[in-house]
């Protein structure tokens, strides 16, 4: 069986949706990371059947609207001295900034590009969002 | 209040600050005389990134009506758009000129994008497929002048639903109002978006049909809008071409409408509806344009707080 030691100080991201695993992992940019970080994809979850886990062996900022966005099931563990001090937990964020971006090619945001894109929660249950320019809605993670 | 606001979207004012909108502009149709002085000394900027007739021109004449003067251009070309100069450098630099703007612009959402760099008010004149607001002000004083009042009554849309922005615009205005009803008349690609179907429609609860036929519905009808299909928002010129002349309203078609349904169109129409329908006395598209100018005046003068 595969084994991912504990972590003593950083971040331990769970129950992410299983293939989104990947997403967050890219979002904040630990491919560059030059500190200790395990990409766990498709672990055995009694709740969810299978997950993703992220461990993080460092603090680091993270956006927590982006994970929000991305799988509002998710857990952040905060650890210090190898034992969790604190749970986020997330929610679906209403209103994003500059994590989406609009691709219908109508929509003033595809010929200016000075200002933040942002988009508007439609229906939580679904994950929508509508860009504040065109209206144009999205989902930009699907509900698995 | 409406002094200093903008009007970007028919969400941006409550149902009572459109009341005295479309008041005052009843007002202005009453005794035009009483206004030609209101706005001595104001100034208007009109900013067509893109080709307009109507809109452009009731816009100019309503603020010439109320002794404004008027700056602007007409086509993105002759302005310093054309040098690659951003909206928001444009309208800031307009400001330092005008008292209040209306801009129309090819691109979904600018003037929502220029109303965040001004104080000014700001005037959507139509963005792209998007919305229209003040042809809404122009189709709801309409409505009131032929009919009383929007409420409990079924309108048809019938044409381009995608792209037809003010179509998107009055639909959204309408469904606030009780009692209204939505027959829906398009080829099935160009059926209205999905954010005014689920978010507007559906969600207020708002009875609808969306239907491929003109005919069978049009006995059911208060008031029939047409529109035409919006070449200019084509990527393909062969689709434009197959829609083009799915729905014409004619002569035959009109028998089948009752003699209380009120045809409307913003204009301007190239062959979706037939000039053989211009002398029935329910085809009322040509007063509409006029009722868009002094719905316009309201406006202006409510937003420059002289009113």
């Amino acid at each position: 069986m595969l084994e991912i030691t504990s972590i003593e100080k950083g971040i331990v991201i769970d129950h992410i949706t299983a293939g989104y695993g990947i997403q967050v992992f890219n979002y904040l940019n630990l491919d560059t990371a030059d500190y200790n970080v395990a990409l766990i994809c498709n672990a055995y979850s009694q709740k969810m059947g299978k997950k993703d886990i992220i461990k993080i062996n460092n603090v680091i900022d993270i956006n927590y609207d982006f994970l929000g966005l991305i799988d509002p099931n998710a857990t952040v563990n905060i650890i210090e001295d190898g034992k969790t001090i604190k749970k986020v937990k997330l929610e679906v964020p209403d209103r994003v900034e500059n994590i989406i971006r609009c691709k219908n090619p109508r929509c003033v945001t595809s010929v200016e590009h000075y200002f933040p894109h942002v988009f508007h929660l439609v229906d939580k249950e679904k994950r929508s969002y509508r860009c504040e320019y065109c209206d144009d809605i999205v989902i930009p993670y699907p509900v698995k | 209040m409406l002094k200093n606001r903008s009007l970007i979207d028919p969400s941006d004012f409550t149902r009572e600050e459109f009341r005295e909108i479309f008041d005052l502009g009843h007002q202005i149709i009453a005794d035009p005389a009483k206004y030609s002085k209101s706005c001595e000394g104001k100034i208007l900027a009109t900013l067509f990134y893109e080709p307009s007739t109507r809109t452009r021109l009731s816009f100019e004449t309503a603020m010439l009506r109320l002794g404004g003067q008027v700056i602007g251009f007409s086509e993105a070309a002759s302005s310093s758009t054309a040098k690659g100069e951003s909206i928001a450098d444009t309208l800031r630099t307009v400001e330092c000129y005008a008292d209040i703007a209306a801009m129309r612009h090819p691109k979904e959402g600018a003037p929502r994008l220029a109303s965040h760099y001004i104080h000014m008010p700001l005037i959507n004149a139509g963005d792209g497929g998007h919305q229209h607001p003040t042809q809404t002000l122009t189709d709801i004083l309409t409505i009131e002048r032929l009919r009383g009042s929007v409420e409990n009554k079924t309108y048809g849309f019938c044409g381009d639903l995608k792209f037809g922005r003010t179509v998107h615009s009055l639909v959204k205005f309408l469904s606030n109002y009780e009692g209204v009803r939505f027959i829906f008349i398009s080829p099935e690609e160009l059926r209205v978006p999905e954010y005014i179907r689920e978010e507007v429609v559906r969600k207020k609860g708002i009875p609808f049909e969306e239907v491929d036929q003109m005919e069978p519905y049009m006995n059911q009808l208060d008031f029939l809008y047409m529109t035409r299909v919006q070449r200019e928002r084509f990527f393909n010129e062969e689709d434009y071409i197959r829609l083009k002349d799915r729905f014409i309203l004619d002569k035959e078609k009109m028998s089948y409408a009752r003699p209380d349904t009120y045809i409307l169109h913003p204009l301007p129409r190239v062959n979706e509806i037939s000039t053989e329908v211009d002398d029935d006395p329910r085809a009322q598209y040509f007063q509409q344009a006029k009722n868009g100018m002094y719905v316009r005046m309201a406006l202006i003068l409510k937003l420059l707080g002289i009113y």
